[in-house]
Formats: C-alpha cells, structure tokens, sequence
C-alpha cells in the first residue's frame, strides 16, 4: 500500500473513519452483535487469511472466510446458548490505531493496526493485526464492504478465536 | 527421559469401562507416551501430494519433534531432522520449498536431501570423521499407504500395513476411491488449532459419537445440519473399533437407507454434475453409485490422522496439556466441482474460528480442567458394553453412540504402554 501524502489528509475524513472503526470495534468487544452485523453490507467479506497475507481463499483454507450469509450464520450461532466457546462469552477490549486512509474512490479504503486483549477460562490471549476495510458512504455514515484481518501469528497454531474479530 | 521410570500399575489406571483421570494430566506418564507411542510406533507425517517433484519439502512433525518431509534427488521420500550433524544447529529455516542441500549457517556443513553429508568448509581440519556415518538424522522407517506417509523412530516392528491393520486400509481405500482418480491431494493448506488439553480428549473425541448433538447443538439447530441424526439414539450408524487403536463411525447405514447420491455431502447430483459424471465413467455407475451414496470415511488412525468425512486433522501433542490440530481441507483428484465445495464446507467447520471445532476445543480445554480435579478420580467408558458384539469381520461394533471406539483406544494404548522399552 501507499499511503495518501500526509499533505492531503483529509481529516474530517480521516476522524469520521476513525469514529467508525472504534465504534465497529465497541461493538464486537461489547458482543453487541445484531448492531454489529447491521454495519455490513450486502457485498460484505469478512476475512482472516492464514499463513500469510496473500493466501488465495478460493484455494487455501483461511481461519475465516464470510460472505454476507456466513456472516448472518456466524453472528446466529453466536446468539445460541450452546455456542459453548462463548458461553461465558470472551472479555474483550482492542485497541485500533495507525489508521491510514488507502484509496478514496466510490469505496474508502482504510487500514489500521489492531490489538485484542482477550480473556476468558482459559486465561489472557493477546492478539495482534493489520485490519484492512473498504468502508462504503450510507445513509446515515458508512457499512463496511470487506475486512480483511491479517493476524501477526497466523502461521503459527492459534488457540480458538470464537469471538468477533 | 533421565533413569528408570517408576513402573506404572496399569490396572490401576486403564480397567474394562473406565480410565483414570491422571492418565491426561500425568507429565511422566505422557513422557513415557513419547517413547512408547510417538517415537516407536507408525505415526502420520505427511502426504505424498505435499512434494510433488524431485527436492520438494515441507516441515511436519511426530509429537513435539520436527521433521523435514523431502522427496529427495532420487524421488525417494525422506524423513529428515532439522539438526546439523556437527554442533546440533539447524539446518531449515523455511516452512516449504525446494532444494537439493541443507547448508548450516553456523558453519557452513552441507548435507544433501537425503541426509548424507557433502561437505564442510575448511575439511583439512577433519581427519578423524567418518563422513559416511555423518548425516541429518533421520526417521528410522519411512512408508506411504495410498499416498499417506508415515515414520517410525523405531528400527524394527511392525509394516505400515500391519500397523493400519485391514480396518485401516479399507477405510483409506474407500477415501481415495471418492475421488474419480482414486487419489487424494492435499493443497489447500493446513490451519494449526492449539488447545490446552491432553491429546488423548482429541484422539477420543474423533470418533466419540455420543457428543456431537450436545458440544453441536448451537450450528445443528440453525443451519438446518442433518448430521445431527446420524449420531442420535436409534440410528442405524455403527461405532467399531478396528483394533490397533483405530476406530470408526461408520454412517453408511444410515445414508444407504436414504440411497440418495451424495446425501452423504449434504448436496444432490445437480450440483455436482461433473463429478457424478466422472466416477460413473471411473466405476461404472454400479459401484460409482454406491461409492457416491456410500461416501468418505469418518476415521480415526491411531495415533493421529483424522478423516472426518472432507478434511483432514493431524493430531500433534506438544506438551501433556497442550496439543496442536493441523486441519485442511482433502481434494480428490479429478474432482474440481466437489472440491471448492469442501474447501468452502471446511472453512466454516474447522479451525479456530469454526462453526464445529471451536467448540470441540472448548469441551477439550474444559476436560482437562476438569479431570485435575481430586474426584470422582475415574471417567466412566462403559456406555453400550452390553451390547457390543463382532461383526463380520470380526471387528467389535456397538450403536454409534457407544464408547465402543474409546475403548478400542485405551486398549490398544495400553498394550503398546506395557511393551518393554
């Protein structure tokens, strides 16, 4: 990627996308998940390649690969009391900084480094990543089109992420 | 291992329908499993579809030990340690690649993909060496079965085709004969699924066909699953216990009574045009029609492959409480229709993230907590003792619900504990 010249910032932009990404963020921490769900668009990727960054998903397996109807699945079973690895839910708080606005077109695209402190009955799990988003100008702010979260560790063996991340 | 292990009661541990709870919690215990199972017995390492041409490699392991798996410059499969033969450094940095030399970075030794040593910088400084006795390590026996690999540390014991028994190779016969070509590949990659529990839960659990409609319940009842009634009381599925320590659920029964094409894949022949398509023409449309409603086995190899019907799990203890699942999609070759749809299906299902086995894991996690505690010090395995009975083939059956396949485990574990070292 290349960052947009720091000389054009946009930075109404870049505050309007970043008060986006932490309220994303508040609410897969706060395990407000219809709210949640509610950012995604009809078009919507949600991906969490492994081994790597470039991993084709339609060949190699990724730890997570939703489309708009995965997602709705994904957020339903979360919902049911036998969703065992998150009855007791994870206690989450991530921190998300270094957002770079990539591209502004018809879509924004937007990176972002995240940091998740995870805990639950197994103990404290800290988990590292670059976020990617391609973010889409709705009615009332923005739905997100795709993100893409490339853990730090993704090639090495991960404990269970049950969570939203 | 340092001396003399304090001998182990083993009728205090392993009875008839029960085991006890220090077997998963026990740090020597699972160091004598090491010796005992992982380095002498045949483990699964890789599959030959992993190195497909001459000086491939790739990294994969027995236990805890890594191995470099390499088709060498003679086409043979090598199992290789990644530890130089001088000073115990290492020899492979990447994950996966090709090439015909392992050179030491700390002092330049270069081995070749077979072991053997080439040469070293500055060799006037060797007089004394035998370079022929001076290699990689190496494992000791090395044999594929249907393009499955497997090592054993051990020098002699049994084949590869006695370890898997006639049980084991049915079952991979019938994997591979899913595929129009009768082969499988393996190449969409592995996820690596970590757990703090004691391998054993998992070796279980694979074929525990008792769980699946409780740790399941959340994705059976919203995603409209029919798996869920292959493993409820009164099916017609079948638990057995092949011996060796494999184990099977075997769900033709039940998707012989629905005699339907592929009902097995949760899919219908329209969807999969080309591949019905292609294993009529392979086998005739008699036995491509029953291999097609028959479908892949759900299987347990003793003592860390795992077919689960479209993947593929590779059990890796790494500590007594901390075990590593390598899962991947299977791809049948020829079959290019079926196969995207596995890939897809197993996504979902597998990995840390997945529908499935994010919630085996929790049950495995929450297992090992619970058996550290004081009592009941025992976990009952009796369930269908009274009505286990042989079947044919002389292999011990009982209602697919029943610890028929966990004691066939423990059993078989058992024995190849008590073996002298």
């Amino acid at each position: 990627m290349s960052a947009v010249a720091e000389s054009q910032v946009d930075l109404e932009l870049l505050a309007e996308v970043s008060q986006f990404l932490y309220y994303e963020a508040r609410l897969a921490d706060e395990h407000r998940m219809d709210d949640w769900e509610a950012l995604w668009a009809d078009d919507a990727i949600y991906w969490v390649p492994a081994n790597g960054e470039n991993s084709d998903p339609e060949t190699q397996m990724s730890i997570l690969h939703d489309n708009r109807s995965r997602i709705a699945l994904r957020v339903k079973q979360l919902k049911h009391s036998k969703r065992h690895t998150q009855n007791p839910r994870s206690r989450l708080r991530r921190l998300i900084s270094n957002i770079e606005i990539v591209e502004v077109a018809q879509d924004i695209r937007v990176e972002a480094n995240m940091l998740v402190f995870e805990s639950n009955m197994r103990g404290d799990t800290v988990w590292g990543a670059r976020n990617e988003y391609t973010l889409r100008r709705s009615d009332d702010g923005f739905s997100m089109v795709r993100k893409k979260v490339v853990l730090v560790n993704n090639e090495a063996a991960l404990y269970t992420l049950s969570f939203l991340i | 291992m340092t001396g003399n292990p304090e001998p182990i009661d083993w009728d205090g541990l392993i009875q008839r329908d029960r085991v006890h709870g220090s077997l998963y919690t026990d740090e020597a215990i699972f160091q004598q499993e090491l010796e005992k199972i992982w380095y002498s017995t045949w483990v699964y390492v890789g599959h030959i579809s992993e190195v497909p041409n001459k000086n491939d490699f790739i990294k994969k392991s027995i236990g805890p030990q890594e191995v470099i798996m390499v088709r060498d410059r003679h086409d043979a499969v090598q199992l290789l340690l990644n530890r130089c033969a001088h000073r115990g450094n290492q020899v492979c940095m990447e994950h996966a690649g090709n090439r015909k030399t392992f050179t030491c970075p700390y002092h330049g030794w270069t081995f070749g993909n077979d072991g053997g040593l080439l040469g070293m910088p500055f060799p006037d400084g060797y007089k004394e060496l035998d370079r022929s006795q001076t290699g990689l390590g190496k494992v000791a026996r090395v044999a594929d079965y249907k393009g499955f690999v497997f090592g054993s540390f051990a020098d002699e014991g049994p084949t590869l085709e006695e370890h898997l028994g006639k049980g084991g190779r049915d079952a991979l016969d019938r994997l591979v004969q899913t595929s129009p070509e009768g082969e499988v590949d393996i190449t969409t990659g592995f996820l690596r699924h970590k757990c703090k529990a004691n391998w054993k839960f998992l070796l279980e659990n694979e074929t525990d066909g008792y769980h699946p409609q409780f740790v399941h319940a959340s994705i059976f009842n919203i995603s409209d699953s029919a798996i869920g009634e292959l493993y409820a009381e009164g099916t017609t599925a079948v638990a057995r216990d092949f011996g060796h320590g494999h184990t099977e659920n075997d769900l033709r029964p039940e998707f012989r009574k629905r005699g339907e094409l592929l009902s097995w894949f949760g899919t219908t022949p329209d969807k999969l045009p080309g591949y019905v398509e292609k294993m009529r023409a392979a086998y005739g449309k008699e036995q491509g029609d029953e291999i097609m409603i028959d479908g892949a086995p759900h299987v347990m190899i003793f003592p860390n492959l795992f077919i689960a019907e479209i993947q593929m799990f590779v059990l890796q203890p790494l500590a007594v409480d901390e075990t590593v699942q390598h899962v991947t999609a299977l791809q049948f070759k020829g079959a290019p229709d079926l196969n995207k749809r596995m890939l897809r299906q197993t996504m979902g299902s597998v990995g840390p993230a997945g529908f499935l086995l994010a919630d085996d894991n929790e049950m495995y996690e929450r297992n090992q907590r619970g058996v550290a505690e004081r009592r009941p010090a025992w976990n009952y395995l009796g369930r269908g003792l009274h009505r286990e009975e042989r079947d044919d083939n002389g292999y011990l059956i009982g209602d697919n619900t029943d610890e028929v396949t966990s004691r066939g485990i423990w059993r078989h574990y058992r024995e190849l504990m008590e073996a002298a070292a």
